[in-house]
């Protein structure tokens, strides 16, 4: 009886917790809905009683959150895309083979990943000047062209779970090693790839300080950086904030949701990076 | 690889054909490296090295002129008032947040290891706003903290608090911004926490319940002791998330013209103020490699306590 009343306590405190965790999010989707009238409304409340789109279409008219929504596509995607290839190549290189210098460089990869872009965003801006790159697509995803973690998860993978008699075996009949990377290893790695892509994504796409930094005019701006700036300028208009907000926050949310057990353990595991 | 086929020749010619494939290989394998090698000199090793020798020179980025003035930027830093602010708020900040966020997720931890109904579900609610972008989030608690329509000023109103201007001065700033983090952060924690707790080897928990230790006490004697390592861990790893504190005081608290009534200043923000809207590269330099100092000295620990732990 008594461990019953327990468990039902820590339930009830668990759910209100719960229910504090999620209000913003809640209250973000509320006011994205409602008009403009019971967005003032007092006393306030949660659900909108006539509930509206105005806010999307307002927000989406006034700023170009369409090309905003395009640009973290894109930076996300090229970002995406160059650490899953960089990360194969150089996980596969430290998984399966040994050579002068492997261990020198692979920690070189991962004692990098030690210092957050922050110490290093204004050399690595200036840089972006002379190579004229501010402003550019390819200045935006610099720093997330490659990932220590996607390295090591990479590698973890090529280490235990790809056989090295599957590689001889390609060997003896006479394959090249890129061959035998393209054709065995890579195939073999796609979940793991996956993963990598997974914590890619979300780490382009929730950037703020560089896109920030990098992005000078208002057709680059990213998701982040364009709401960033819509609501300093229509700072009173919560019904179009919280509709910008709420399409920039879906597409993670979303990913989340979808798989969320590998990336609650991964990023408790790495911290990003 | 090694031969151990009798006959001299035989072996000798092997060796060398061993030794032209182990070539080949390591032509692979430094090709495969290539790109990755250089975009983490280009991109991360070469600006960090940068980031030091900038420091010790004064450039607005326009002139052609670069002059070397030793340690002068680090003397200017250590007297400019905008620095010392920015460094007390952002330890105030690191030190209110990461204390309650540990003993928060702690606390949500202990009963979410022993693997209660629903688990993944409330695993899943806690962790959403950490895996969410700062931005979106930032602006919703903008709303929140709203002193005259925001819900939270509405809720303690029925608590029979009377009205905060949250966003209005700066020291409630500063605890609107830690409200926000440890909401943020809290999820990430409590995730190593789990991972911790069901580490502690069953044996221990077995021998604590027949002893007949209950409750606080049990958590007390026997998880907390046998938890300290992750405890240790996960404090100095929020810490240096703490530190490097930026997107949300940006929204909710940086820039005059987007936020009511204050400035919290924090590192990264006066970083990124003196470097792009003032173009002082040099003197954001040596602001930069003193974050950078905090932030190694934190790693250092947290390889002490890592190494204990093993």
């Amino acid at each position: 009886m008594g461990a019953r009343l327990q468990l039902g306590v820590t339930h009830a405190l668990l759910i209100a917790w719960a229910v504090v965790m999620v209000f913003p999010f809640l209250w973000m989707l509320g006011t994205s809905f409602k008009p403009a009238p019971e967005i003032l409304a007092f006393p306030p409340h949660l659900v909108p009683r006539a509930p509206t789109v105005l806010n999307y279409v307002r927000a989406f008219q006034t700023a170009p959150f369409a090309r905003f929504f395009l640009n973290s596509l894109i930076v996300t995607a090229m970002s995406t895309g160059v650490i899953v290839a960089t990360s194969t190549a150089a996980g596969y290189v430290f998984g399966k083979f040994r050579f002068p210098g492997d261990t020198a460089i692979f920690m070189l990869f991962l004692a990098t990943a030690i210092l957050p872009l922050e110490t290093y965003m204004v050399p690595l801006y200036l840089t972006m000047r002379d190579w004229h790159w501010i402003n550019t697509y390819p200045g935006m995803v610099a720093p997330y062209l490659v990932m220590s973690f996607g390295v090591f998860i990479m590698r973890q993978y090529f280490r235990t779970a790809l056989p090295d008699e599957l590689l001889d075996a390609a060997r003896i009949d006479g394959a090249s090693e890129w061959r035998i990377f393209v054709r065995i290893a890579v195939p073999a790695a796609v979940s793991a790839m996956a993963a990598v892509a997974i914590f890619a994504a979300i780490q382009a796409w929730t950037a703020f300080i560089w896109p920030l930094i990098i992005a000078s005019s208002q057709d680059m701006y990213t998701m982040e950086v364009g709401l960033a700036f819509f609501q300093q300028r229509y700072t009173i208009d919560y019904g179009a904030i919280t509709a910008g907000a709420t399409v920039s926050a879906i597409p993670i949310i979303a990913v989340f949701l979808f798989f969320r057990r590998h990336i609650t353990e991964g990023i408790a595991f790495s911290g990003f990076r | 690889m090694t031969c151990h086929t009798p006959g001299i020749p035989a072996a000798a010619a092997r060796r060398r054909t061993v030794s032209r494939v182990a070539l080949s290989r390591y032509v692979f394998c430094y090709g495969m490296l290539l790109v990755p090698t250089a975009f983490f000199l280009i991109f991360r090793v070469i600006p960090i090295v940068q980031t030091l020798r900038l420091s010790v020179f004064s450039w607005d980025l326009i002139s052609r002129v670069k002059p070397y003035v030793g340690l002068e930027n680090f003397r200017t830093l250590l007297a400019d008032a905008n620095f010392q602010l920015a460094l007390s708020n952002t330890t105030a900040f690191a030190a209110m947040t990461v204390a309650a966020s540990v003993v928060l997720a702690l606390l949500v931890a202990l009963p979410l290891a022993r693997r209660l109904r629903f688990e993944g579900a409330y695993q899943l609610i806690y962790f959403l706003p950490f895996i969410t972008p700062t931005v979106p989030e930032a602006v919703v608690w903008k709303w929140i903290y709203d002193a005259r329509y925001g819900v939270l000023n509405y809720l303690l109103s029925l608590l029979g608090i009377p009205p905060v201007g949250w966003l209005l001065e700066p020291r409630t700033t500063l605890w609107a911004v830690i409200i926000m983090s440890v909401w943020k952060t809290l999820g990430y924690n409590m995730v190593l926490f789990i991972i911790g707790l069901r580490a502690i080897p069953a044996e221990y928990t077995e021998a604590g319940l027949i002893d007949g230790a209950t409750g606080w006490r049990f958590f007390r004697s026997l998880t907390l002791p046998l938890l300290m390592p992750t405890v240790l861990l996960v404090t100095v790893i929020s810490t240096i998330g703490a530190y490097n504190v930026f997107t949300q005081v940006y929204i909710m608290a940086a820039d005059i013209q987007g936020s009511p009534g204050s400035v919290v200043r924090v590192l990264i923000y006066d970083i990124f103020e003196n470097a792009f809207r003032y173009y002082r590269m040099g003197y954001a330099s040596a602001e930069a490699t003193v974050f950078f100092a905090i932030v190694l000295a934190l790693t250092l620990v947290q390889f002490r306590v890592l190494r204990s732990r093993t």
